[in-house]
């Protein structure tokens, strides 16, 4: 929200610097977001009156103007069509200096201008309306009206030096969206009455008016409106008038609008101006009923049936909506209360009369309109946050006073229709000295909670003595925000200063903290995979629904109903297009090889809720994932440059898995994203833990990714959980070790050949080592040569020779007769 | 062989020491070595022999015998031991001819890091920890009751707006802040309580500098008898300063959020320019951070918990802002793009 900070000087008796106003309304609760100047930079400029004017000589079109600059009498060439004799505008003498540039004399086909008159866009004042500058003798902004002195500068006449402070306001403080509001914050800030201009009420001379109805009374509770008749509208509303709006960030529109906007400006009240010829009967003030049907100024045709689907993203929220609330007349529905006026009663140019509305809306109902229409319209605004129920008929009134003096015309009686029982209450709340001390942390003195609650306007009334000190407070009708004791702490610790208060550190209790040693922090997890080569990945958790598609066929993803964006669409299902998409950008940017991780959160539609999750509500679950391509290692003299394989995956899911410290078993796997030959399934005992291998080839071309992608997944609860570790005596029994070279056939996991040794020889058998894998020459076709090391050891006494023959020919006979091996 | 050391006996004494001697001096290595120690000195050597064949020659030769064959084992010992020396001198000298190129790379396996967002939330966690706090998380696919009504934001709030909230079917949403957590836990547990909760956090924002539809929030949580305006303000102090290890001026301006009162919004003095003014900080001086405030009171109310006789603050922040500044880091896109030459910067 924009303020001139000329304007809501002029309703302070003390000046305040812009630095000053700055930083008063920023430790108050109004941050200053931005100062910006209202004009463009000049120097030299100065009121002038034109004197005479006569053509040009040898230009069509130009004029010759002799101007009384005050201390000279200038001559200047000028081509605006709105020059005139007697004029008062703004003149650059030669030597200025405009945002455009300096400013000299000049010959114009024979004559010597010596400067230039200026339009509102030359001085940076916004856009041209017409030609040069046209200042009311009035001055500007003066109150009592000051006369513009030929010669004068005009950055000082015309207030040039203003500036729009930019407010980023509270939802709670609807009562600062005004000058009037602002200014009674500054007010209360600096211990000083705030002087209002004065609004006199307009003369009646006119017996028209308009009956008006309340058929939704909680709704709207109080609705005045006012005829006012033959209006002149092709009038422009004063330069003064606009050049306000502008510097607030409104634009001038015409008369009537333009008065509307400068008393929601000024006041905060909103108000509507209909064609009174466009009315039918009187008004009333009802909820749409399904069957209406209503355009809007703006075009937009409103329909009040069941809310469609797209409406709105939270249909939960729309159905507790009230229905919108309309202005109608005997005809159907003028406008949507409080939001937008309708096409059908509109102001135009061939209005004669108009019909002026100054009405209290309640904040919830239009909110609830605004939002379901996708119309955020100042006024609306100011209702949603709560307008002043009793400023009606002073808006009303100064309405009147302004449009009657552009507009002309006769003003006839206002017509108020009041529920006064529907009516916001002003809220009586207990300020107990006590619980003020005790919530802000130290006692505040209680002439300041006194002197601030007055400031406030809150007629504080004091019982009690010293801690037991009671004030009760009533809310002005500005305050929509008083409703309990805390709410008075935090006005009375604004006025007093947030930063006066000291800081602390809290005392409190000091209870050890369970530690649990069955789960790893997830820290090691992460520590372990960064020490392992994987960088980090941090990927939205939104995907495109193509990718979701893709990498977890079949699964239904979780729709986001209103996405940022196409391609963040979906809840990801698992890790895989985060990792896939860093994958490509990292590759994009020439990255030879990469290894990313991430852990975070995938949804998925399954069933089970899991402890403290929202009810009906999907799958969460924290996943760890990997992906890896390019060469094993960096590009080093000290590496051969492999990529790689299935196996660098395997040893880092391994590695992980080692925190759990349980045996982990790998299954080829049948998963449609992964390489059907290069993949497995991880599974702990019959806990299924993840997944680790190729991208499927298919995947990888239709990814546009190079071949050789490989990824791995694994259940983050399910790596936390840790086997208890207990102490078990190492023997100090001689190792003996026995090596064999098989030959099985191609397609005998390897895994297999470990159960099978294990399972026969028990816990003799305390290392098991694969270490050479051949197939060629020498090996039959379709077998492979596997090398085994076998290490025994018995606890308590050394193994005889016998004893370990034994147990190769007892190894050496399961493997024959279970999976078909033979010595080589 | 009788064993006798007769003229025969002695020359084949004779050969024994010269064959013996030569194969010590031809050896190459420890093992030949040994293999020569068993063949004449071991339990059942050839000179070991000959000594127990002593006894069947006459006790007058025997002297003589006997020496001569202990001469030659000593003799033939300390041959073995100097040829053992030797090797290993040998074998020492010619290591240190084995030279490397020491400004050759190591060889090593790449060390991978933590994403600065993962560290920045480490950062804070230890922080608080220390000071007794527990960490908590919460579903990020969160119910309108819980992101919400609990925290005072009803239906038609026009608080909603300042959260532009993404929503699923079924009414669910993805949380729009972490603080739905606190509700989660004060409907578990009776106070004191002491809670940080970290985690993502979602609003309807487009992706540039400062701003992502994805980003990151930490909620903090002090609820006990007492807790006061003064306490927040210490702990908010504290933790602004730790964090960023400086000084820096600190300011609470008055705010709104529906779940507290008195509210706060936070303002740390721009760590690029120490308060001087810059661009980072829009030449204000002060950089936004945080919002906080003591609990409001039908927060406290609607999950049961006493309002007069607890009072707490809460305060949050976004972890991505905090780490952006800690960092340096001049746009909040980097953080997303996973681009491993950014990231690596922080292992």
């Amino acid at each position: 929200m924009k303020f001139s900070a000329q304007w809501l000087r002029q309703w302070l008796p003390v000046t305040l610097a812009t630095d000053v106003l700055r930083e008063q309304l920023t430790n108050a609760g109004h941050e200053v977001e931005s100062v910006a100047p209202v004009a463009g930079a000049i120097e030299g400029v100065v009121i002038a009156d034109v004197v005479a004017v006569r053509p040009h000589p040898k230009a069509a079109g130009l004029a010759v103007c002799d101007v009384d600059a005050g201390r000279e009498r200038v001559t200047v060439v000028c081509g605006a069509p709105n020059v005139r004799v007697g004029m008062k505008t703004a003149l650059a003498l030669a030597g200025a200096r405009l945002p455009q540039g300096p400013v000299r004399s000049v010959d114009v086909r024979g004559v010597e201008s010596r400067g230039m008159l200026l339009s509102a866009a030359e001085l940076g004042l916004g856009a041209d309306d017409g030609g040069i500058l046209d200042l009311e003798d009035g001055g500007l902004f003066d109150r009592p009206p000051r006369g513009l002195t030929p010669g004068s500068d005009a950055r000082a006449a015309l207030y040039l030096d203003d500036v729009a402070l930019d407010l980023a306001l509270t939802p709670n403080r609807g009562d600062c969206l005004s000058v009037r509001g602002v200014a009674r914050e500054l007010g209360a800030i600096n211990g000083v009455p705030i002087e209002a201009p004065p609004i006199a009420a307009a003369p009646v001379a006119s017996a028209a008016s308009l009956p008006a109805r309340l058929d939704d009374p909680a709704a709207c509770p109080r609705y005045l409106g006012r005829v006012i008749e033959d209006v002149d509208v092709s009038k422009a509303a004063p330069l003064w008038l606009r050049e306000r709006l502008r510097r607030c960030g409104l634009r001038s529109i015409d008369p009537v609008v333009d008065v509307t906007n400068y008393v929601l400006l000024e006041l905060g009240q909103p108000l509507h101006a209909f064609d009174r010829d466009c009315l039918e009967g009187g008004i009333v003030v009802r909820a749409a009923a399904p069957t209406d049907e209503l355009t809007l100024l703006n075009g937009q045709e409103l329909q009040f049936d069941a809310v469609a689907d797209d409406a709105v993203a939270d249909d939960a929220v729309a159905d507790k909506a009230p229905a919108p609330l309309l202005i109608a007349d005997a005809t159907g529905p003028l406008a949507l209360a409080g939001v937008m006026g309708g096409a059908r009663s509109a102001v135009s140019d061939a209005t004669r009369n108009v019909f002026l509305e100054c009405a209290y809306f309640a904040p919830v109902g239009v909110g609830a309109a605004a939002r379901r229409f996708g119309l955020p319209t100042d006024a609306a605004h100011r209702y949603e946050r709560g307008v002043d129920f009793a400023l009606q008929r002073q808006a009303l009134e100064r309405a009147t006073g302004l449009l009657l003096a552009i507009v002309g015309g006769r003003a006839g009686p206002i017509t108020e229709a009041l529920s006064e029982t529907r009516l916001p209450r002003r809220q009586t709340v207990a300020l107990r000295k006590e619980r003020l001390d005790r919530l802000v942390g130290e006692a505040i003195d209680p002439q300041t909670v006194e002197s601030a609650l007055r400031r406030l306007e809150m007629s504080p009334k004091a019982a009690g003595e010293g801690a037991k000190k009671v004030w009760t407070v009533t809310a002005p009708s500005h305050r929509f925000d008083i409703e309990m004791e805390e709410d008075v702490v935090e006005e009375v610790l604004r006025l007093h200063g947030y930063n006066a208060v000291a800081g602390r550190s809290p005392a409190a209790a000091l209870p050890l903290a369970a530690l649990p040693s069955d789960i790893a922090p997830e820290s090691r997890l992460a520590d372990l995979l960064a020490h392992l080569g994987y960088v980090e990945a941090m990927t939205f958790s939104f995907v495109a629904p193509r990718l979701a598609e893709l990498l977890a066929p079949g699964q239904r993803p979780l729709r986001v109903v209103n996405p940022v964006s196409s391609e963040h669409a979906v809840m990801r299902p698992n890790l895989l297009p985060g990792l896939v998409g860093a994958l490509a950008n990292n590759l994009t940017r020439q990255a030879r090889r990469a290894r990313l991780f991430e852990i975070g959160q995938c949804f998925t539609h399954d069933a089970a809720t899991a402890d403290g999750a929202p009810r009906s509500n999907p799958r969460q679950e924290m996943w760890c994932g990997g992906i890896l391509y390019g060469p094993r290692e960096a590009h080093s003299w000290a590496h051969d440059g492999a990529a790689v394989d299935f196996f660098d995956a395997k040893g880092d899911v391994e590695r992980v898995l080692a925190l759990r410290g349980e045996a982990a078993n790998f299954e080829p796997a049948d998963d449609p994203v992964l390489h059907p030959g290069q993949s497995a399934v991880v599974g702990i005992g019959d806990e299924r833990v993840g997944r680790v291998g190729r991208l499927h080839p298919r995947l990888e071309a239709e990814l546009d990714l190079p071949p050789g992608v490989f990824v791995f997944e694994l259940r983050v609860a399910s790596v936390r959980k840790r086997r208890p570790r207990r102490h078990r005596a190492v023997s100090r029994q001689p190792l003996a070790r026995r090596d064999l070279a098989l030959v099985v056939r191609k397609e005998t996991p390897a895994g297999r050949l470990r159960e099978v040794v294990r399972s026969a020889l028990g816990d003799r058998l305390v290392g098991f080592e694969l270490f050479d894998l051949y197939v060629g020459e020498g090996v039959g076709e379709g077998e492979k040569s596997l090398g085994l090391s076998l290490t025994f050891q018995h606890p308590s006494r050394t193994l005889d020779a016998a004893e370990v023959d034994g147990c190769v020919q007892a190894a050496l006979g399961v493997l024959g007769t279970q999976l078909g091996a033979r010595l080589r | 062989m009788t064993g006798a050391l007769t003229a025969q006996g002695a020359a084949e004494v004779e050969a024994l020491e010269r064959v013996g001697f030569a194969a010590v001096a031809a050896a190459e290595d420890d093992q030949t070595l040994e293999a020569i120690r068993v063949r004449y000195l071991g339990r059942k050597g050839e000179l070991t022999a000959r000594l127990k064949g002593l006894r069947q020659l006459p006790a007058a030769q025997r002297p003589a015998a006997g020496a001569r064959i202990n001469a030659l084992k000593v003799g033939l010992q300390r041959a073995i031991e100097d040829r053992r020396a030797a090797i290993s001198a040998d074998r020492w000298r010619r290591a240190l001819e084995q030279r490397v190129d020491v400004t050759l790379p190591g060889r090593q396996r790449r060390g991978g890091s933590l994403h600065p967002i993962t560290q920045t939330f480490r950062r804070i966690e230890s922080i608080f920890s220390a000071a007794g706090y527990e960490v908590v998380s919460g579903p990020e696919i969160e119910d309108d009751y819980h992101n919400f009504e609990a925290l005072n934001i009803p239906a038609h709030h026009p608080a909603r707006a300042m959260h532009d909230t993404l929503y699923l079917e079924n009414g669910l949403l993805l949380r729009t802040h972490t603080s739905p957590v606190q509700i989660r836990v004060m409907e578990r547990r009776a106070p004191p309580i002491r809670i940080i909760c970290p985690g993502r956090v979602y609003r309807k924002d487009e992706l540039d500098a400062s701003h992502s539809p994805m980003f990151h929030q930490v909620e903090g949580l002090l609820l006990d008898e007492g807790v006061a305006f003064a306490d927040l303000k210490g702990t908010v102090v504290d933790f602004v300063r730790h964090f960023f290890e400086r000084d820096l001026g600190v300011r609470f301006r008055p705010s709104y959020f529906p779940f507290t009162e008195p509210s706060a919004e936070v303002d740390v003095q721009c760590v690029h320019c120490s308060g001087a003014g810059c661009q980072a900080c829009g030449q204000t001086g002060w950089s936004e951070v945080m919002g906080c405030g003591m609990v409001h009171r039908k927060v406290l109310e609607m999950v049961g918990i006493d309002a007069e006789r607890y009072t707490g603050f809460a305060f949050g922040f976004g972890v991505d802002r905090f780490a952006t500044l800690f960092f340096g880091i001049d746009d909040m896109r980097l953080l997303f793009e996973n681009d491993e030459r950014f990231l690596a910067q922080f292992g």
